[in-house]
């Protein structure tokens, strides 16, 4: 099996709210991909939909060229996190991880193995009801490496953690790719995924917005910003938006501008006899040009033309 | 980077999911408290009863069916039913709702996609546990009350066909009463909601349908208490005779229709639904 996740044409309705929209991606193996939307784009029901947990409105979503659900067993193929509490507060952290090896045929060794590897050693006879939400993390990510599986899954994974346990998840993230796995990542911080992915898969209403390498993706944000203040901000806003550029409001009536550059917007304004205040560039970030990105869809979904 | 590819994978064994819910099973300290004590609740009321009986007993000429029915009920009366009714179809219930309800079932069921398997594990592990649980109390119960009454000379023995019916029934009736439980619990998905569920179905709804009518009658003897009530009669004796009497073949196949029926509706559900 070539550990490939492929999503094609996937849908997903729930009453007439379409939650994954027609998406087609691929993640390769080799590679962090991480998996970036706003909150509510989508991918934690698309995360699902590959785990076979729900059944899409239409297309398809396989893993190593099979959908998950035909699997009479997981976790030697998949290993997933989806939620840290996905668990019950009432076993402890071994026993939950035992339950789940016994199920899959997995020997009790590779749990103490897991336990150690993720630091909960000490913590594995406690119940979990007592653990914190980053020492959950680290028992859902015990799981999901319990079957030693070529894929791996997990939805926004550094919730909870403090700083060196996200050192950590990185550096485990980054040598399970290393090891030719596939790694799939899903956040809704890009700052988040900028030290951990290497590709990027990013949707917003449950439609693609872009399948990319992180340096691809840089290039877009390598565009600067300019922080304009003027007169009458919403005349400037609508010249600028005509000559192709995007306008977010900034604070205290700025006008955030990318698309074009300080001395465009410069002589746009003197065309247009706007007094200007303020004119100031930067580098725009990739956490901006994430933001860019999704606003766009936000806009295409809205129905006004670009 | 070289690639992984998955190692030839171990044929999946059914026996698998029975260790594994086996293990989730056991390792929630709430049920072996709620079972050993409920047990001790069994006893202590057949211990009650069967004491009473010997304090009230006055030798005559009565009819030794109704007085080996006499010494078989102080074992596993009425309450003990309830006891038995109440605790096994809420361990069922939470057993599903509680996985359900902390979000558990979407780890399950990603580390084990064969829904029905899933399921189908965690029914025979609960029906398992609930037999033993049924025997335990029934059977010591059966063992303390009859010794009790063995100097008055009524004590049955567990030889004793029709005592072994009577046994046999209570003990059967805890795992269909878990089995509803769990039915209820997939369906309702959430603790408390299912083990209301669960008291509604096997308490109030003999309660809500009538023996006057040929049709009714029967829709009553379908249900799992009524259906206990008359296996545990081991005589019509002494009774007043109904028009429509429940048969015992008909009440053990209620006992296993319930159970079949509860299992199959379970599974069914959760092969179809979203997690």
């Amino acid at each position: 099996m070539v550990p490939v996740i492929e999503v094609i044409e996937l849908t997903k309705r729930y009453g007439r709210r379409t939650v994954v929209d027609r998406l087609t991606f691929t993640v390769r193996p080799g590679h962090v991909t991480g998996f970036l939307g706003p909150n509510g784009a989508g991918k934690s029901t698309t995360l699902r939909l590959i785990l076979g947990l729900g059944d899409p409105t239409g297309g398809t979503a396989t893993v190593g060229g099979r959908p998950f659900r035909g699997l009479p067993r997981g976790l030697r193929q998949v290993g997933a996190l989806l939620d840290a509490g996905d668990v019950h507060g009432g076993r402890t952290g071994a026993a939950h991880l035992r339950a789940l090896a016994l199920s899959n045929a997995i020997p009790a060794t590779r749990v103490e193995e897991v336990l150690h590897e993720v630091g909960l050693a000490g913590a594995a006879g406690r119940r979990i009801g007592g653990y914190s939400l980053g020492m959950r993390q680290r028992l859902g990510i015990a799981g999901a490496l319990l079957g030693d599986p070529p894929v791996l899954l997990f939805d926004e994974p550094l919730n909870g953690l403090d700083p060196e346990g996200v050192l950590w998840v990185r550096r485990l993230f980054r040598r399970l790719a290393d090891e030719g796995r596939t790694v799939f990542v899903s956040s809704h911080m890009m700052a988040e995924m900028e030290h951990t992915a290497d590709r990027l898969v990013v949707i917003g209403r449950g439609r693609l917005i872009a399948d990319e390498s992180l340096a691809e993706f840089a290039a877009r944000a390598g565009r600067t910003a300019v922080t304009v203040r003027a007169a009458e901000p919403d005349r400037l806003a609508a010249v600028l938006t005509a000559a192709g550029a995007t306008v977010r409001p900034g604070p205290d009536g700025a006008l955030e501008v990318t698309g074009v550059d300080a001395g465009r917007i410069g002589e746009l304004a003197l065309e247009e006899r706007l007094l200007l205040y303020a004119l100031t560039e930067r580098g725009a970030s990739l956490e901006e040009a994430f933001m860019e990105l999704t606003a766009d869809s936000v806009e295409y979904l809205a129905g006004e033309p670009r | 980077m070289s690639t992984v590819t998955a190692p030839a994978l171990p044929r999946p064994r059914f026996g698998d999911l029975l260790a594994a819910e086996w293990l989730k099973f056991r390792s929630l300290r709430s049920i072996p408290w709620v079972l050993g004590l409920s047990t001790l609740a069994v006893v202590a009321s057949g211990l009650r009863s069967a004491v009473y009986t010997h304090g009230h007993y006055t030798p005559g000429p009565g009819d030794p069916a109704v007085m080996a029915q006499v010494a078989l009920n102080s074992a596993f009366d009425t309450l003990s039913a309830d006891i038995v009714m109440l605790v096994a179809g809420g361990v069922g219930a939470t057993l599903i709702a509680g996985e359900y309800a902390t979000g558990l079932i979407r780890t399950t069921l990603a580390a084990v996609p064969d829904r029905r398997a899933v399921l189908l594990a965690k029914a025979v592990v609960l029906a398992a546990a609930m037999l033993g649980f049924g025997a335990l109390g029934a059977g010591v119960s059966f063992g303390v009350t009859q010794a009790v009454l063995a100097d008055l000379g009524i004590g049955r023995s567990i030889a004793d066909p029709t005592a072994l019916r009577f046994v046999a029934a209570a003990a059967l009736f805890a795992p269909v009463c878990a089995l509803v439980g769990l039915c209820l619990g997939t369906l309702v998905r959430h603790s408390a909601g299912a083990v209301v569920g669960t008291v509604l179905v096997l308490f109030f709804l003999p309660s809500l349908v009538t023996e006057r009518y040929r049709w009714t009658a029967d829709l009553l003897h379908a249900l799992p208490f009524p259906a206990w009530q008359r296996l545990a009669r081991t005589s019509l004796a002494g009774l007043r005779p109904t028009e429509y009497p429940a048969t015992v073949a008909g009440s053990w196949a209620t006992y296993a229709l319930w159970s079949l029926a509860s299992v199959a509706i379970a599974a069914a559900v959760v092969q179809r639904r979203d997690h």
